[in-house]
């Protein structure tokens, strides 16, 4: 009896699983993007599925410190799922060039992009684009409005305005002047150097010139920013040196501290924590009336692993994402991630309409190390973190990181040298 | 004429334990090594034979890094020589009072650390040394001496003290139970001898029961020395693969992290990555062999 019923028990299971098979493909999205797994599944992944029977869609994000690392993992393993979440540039670039991700050229949505918006995801030639473009963040500072008027400032536009706000509040001391800690070291190449840089290298300008070599690290376009938030040490919180990022975040969402060098990502984040109203300002300029120019920086798109099953339905996903619907779903869900498509979005949230009426004013640009300069050994961009650092600490004089980063750049890239 | 049976059942009965040790342990370890002798040159594999070696310990980038990283393993390791293993002895000994109550209650309490992941241990740390929400600058306030808190896993002259007394903390419990088994295996008769002879007390432990334990303190140090070689997650879980502050906690398991799987823009190598990996084999298989050939080999043993 046993021997008959076994063998139909498993014909039937293999019978149930085909069929289910071919009913659903699972399509598994990477991405360093936890703080949005409950975006995706109760917004963007519901309004997917109900336009596209058939096709099933996980989000399984990792530690963004991790992502990389274990994405790479992955891929060599064979393991990684279908859709990969793309960083900016050569992390990208490189597993394309490896073959982990697939060329999307041909891709009928890829036209809804603006060349700018597709350089961080192209060969050095632009012959191909390995993924959909997501979205853009733009550095700024958002501050408490609360503690604003409390102490009765005004919103700074000029570096001396900036530094007397500042100032204002450190006299006041019922609030920390500045939430930043240096315990992590991106925030203060990320939010520091990089927020601020754009007024003093002018943007693109100061960015080409450096990737063709006509300008150096060493000039003082580039140590200025250094010499600028050599300052900001002051007015920092107590203990700031072993103070991380969350810690900040929290410091600042509680109303402890009145200012905090930000990037756009953070908006969703702090309208859940914060309940005060809150504003933002851009990178304050050297006199009244100087062009400002804005990290306008672009960060996420979303590519395909060339090793995936289902790379009918994994196209069919990423058109979609090239999509009206889409970039509307993505910039309300996640304000202050912007979209980078050409289409009018929308927006509903009035701190990321503060941030991106910025791009009417002021010129964009691109976090300096992204492209092609951290090619090499040593990683420019990690050795600014660790600048960066140092200079707010007052460890290391700004001229002193702007040589040594010069020289690291100089050790390997050629037109540096 | 009787001819020597081959005895299947020797290999039969090791083959389980000697296919999985290699499958898990000894093929990945060579299959390191091999990897550590080739580079990625124009997206080729190619056989580059001791050139990785040669970077790692001659190029100034490198080499800096790799000797700020060695430099920092053996301070990690001298302060559990010289704190975790004396507070163990002393733990242990302690413990092994016959008067004492309460005996098993502290031995556990001691111990529980031990089994607590790093992950846990580092983010309780960081909380409690926080200077923003830690409980370590309201505790010094309370007896008086606030001036003396410093952000300390922030600076560059503690934080890798800090960490390692973290560390310290989490295992001290490791070694009092191993020095606690083996001061328990003391025979009473030989402590009465002792006590015959007027040997009682404090240097009954110095003249009798330390060196019976010798051999457990011997084994102790090799561990730590192992375990200190291969550390990286409480460096990682606290101060991330970037080991700030200015790499002043960046020892060889996150310097090998960080260039095998890469950190942020810079992209993995898992050819130097397995360089470090093989570096980091051959100090530990060093430090080894100089114990069980120059140490243990001397060591006197007493029958007991």
């Amino acid at each position: 009896m046993l021997r008959r019923t076994l063998p139909m028990a498993l014909a039937t299971t293999a019978l149930v699983a085909t069929s289910a098979a071919a009913q659903d493909v699972t399509l598994t999205i990477e991405s360093w993007r936890n703080d949005d797994l409950v975006l995706w599944q109760e917004k963007i992944i519901p309004a997917f599925e109900a336009s596209h029977p058939g096709i099933k869609v996980k989000f399984t994000p990792s530690a963004p410190a991790e992502y990389n690392a274990a994405l790479n993992a992955k891929l060599d393993a064979g393991s990684a799922g279908d859709l990969i979440t793309c960083r900016p540039f050569d992390t990208s670039l490189g597993l394309y060039q490896n073959g982990h991700l697939a060329d999307l050229s041909d891709l009928a949505g890829i036209s809804n992009f603006s060349s700018v918006a597709k350089s961080a995801w192209q060969t050095d030639d632009a012959s191909a684009t390995f993924c959909v473009p997501m979205a853009s963040v733009i550095h700024g500072f958002i501050y408490n409005k609360d503690a604003f008027a409390e102490v009765g400032v005004n919103v700074p536009t000029t570096v001396d305005e900036f530094f007397s706000v500042l100032d204002a509040f450190k006299d006041d001391g019922s609030y920390i002047p500045m939430a930043m800690g240096t315990n992590d070291q991106w925030e203060a190449a990320t939010m520091g150097y990089q927020n601020i840089g754009p007024n003093y290298w002018k943007g693109e300008d100061g960015r080409l010139a450096l990737i063709a070599g006509e300008q150096k690290l060493t000039d003082e376009a580039w140590v200025e920013p250094y010499r600028q938030i050599a300052r900001w040490k002051e007015y920092l919180g107590d203990g700031f040196e072993a103070q991380t990022y969350p810690d900040s975040q929290n410091v600042f969402t509680l109303g402890r501290a009145a200012i905090y060098p930000a990037g756009s990502w953070e908006i969703s984040g702090f309208n859940a924590l914060a309940d005060f109203e809150m504003g933002a300002f851009k990178p304050p300029v050297e006199a009244a009336g100087d062009t400002c120019y804005i990290s306008d920086h672009t960060d996420i798109a979303i590519g395909l692993n060339a090793a995936s099953p289902n790379a009918e339905a994994a196209r069919t996903f990423l058109n979609w994402a090239s999509t009206e619907e889409f970039a509307s779903l993505y910039a309300n869900a996640l304000p202050g991630f912007f979209s980078l498509s050409s289409f009018d979005i929308d927006m509903q949230d009035p701190l990321a309409q503060e941030f991106v009426s910025w791009r009417g004013d002021c010129e964009s640009t691109i976090r300096s190390t992204y492209q092609i300069l951290s090619r090499g050994t040593p990683n420019l961009e990690n050795d600014t973190w660790n600048a960066s650092a140092q200079v707010i600490k007052g460890a290391e004089s700004p001229e002193d990181a702007a040589a040594r980063l010069q020289g690291g750049l100089e050790s390997w890239y050629q037109p540096q040298q | 004429m009787q001819t020597r049976r081959i005895r299947w059942h020797i290999a039969v009965f090791l083959a389980p334990a000697v296919i999985v040790y290699t499958a898990v342990m000894i093929f990945p370890l060579f299959n390191t090594l091999r990897l550590a002798l080739f580079s990625r040159i124009d997206q080729e594999r190619v056989f580059v034979g001791l050139q990785n070696f040669r970077t790692l310990f001659f190029d100034p980038i490198w080499a800096e890094q790799f000797w700020n990283a060695l430099g920092n393993n053996f301070w990690f390791f001298i302060i559990h020589m010289l704190v975790q293993n004396p507070i163990g002895i002393a733990l242990a000994a302690l413990l092994s009072h016959p008067r004492l109550r309460f005996a098993a209650l502290y031995r556990s309490a001691i111990f529980i650390p031990t089994i607590l992941s790093f992950v846990i241990v580092g983010f309780a740390w960081k909380l409690i040394l926080s200077p923003i929400w830690g409980i370590a600058p309201g505790i010094l306030d309370a007896v008086g001496l606030k001036s003396l808190f410093a952000p300390w896993l922030g600076k560059e002259d503690y934080a890798l003290t800090t960490l390692a007394l973290i560390s310290v903390w989490q295992f001290v419990g490791i070694p009092m139970m191993l020095i606690y088994a083996a001061l328990l295996s003391i025979p009473e008769e030989i402590l009465e001898a002792g006590e015959i002879d007027g040997i009682v007390g404090a240097s009954a432990f110095w003249k009798i029961k330390l060196p019976l334990i010798l051999p457990s303190i011997g084994i102790i140090s090799i561990l730590t020395f192992v375990g200190n070689f291969n550390a990286f997650d409480l460096i990682y879980a606290a101060q991330g693969a970037l080991a700030g502050p200015n790499f002043s906690t960046d020892i060889l398991g996150t310097f090998m992290y960080r260039t095998f799987f890469g950190f942020q823009l810079q992209l993995g190598d898992p050819h130097m990555g397995s360089a470090i990996a093989g570096a980091m084999f051959a100090i530990i298989l060093i430090g080894v062999c100089i114990y069980l050939f120059g140490i243990q080999t001397r060591m006197r043993r007493y029958q007991l």
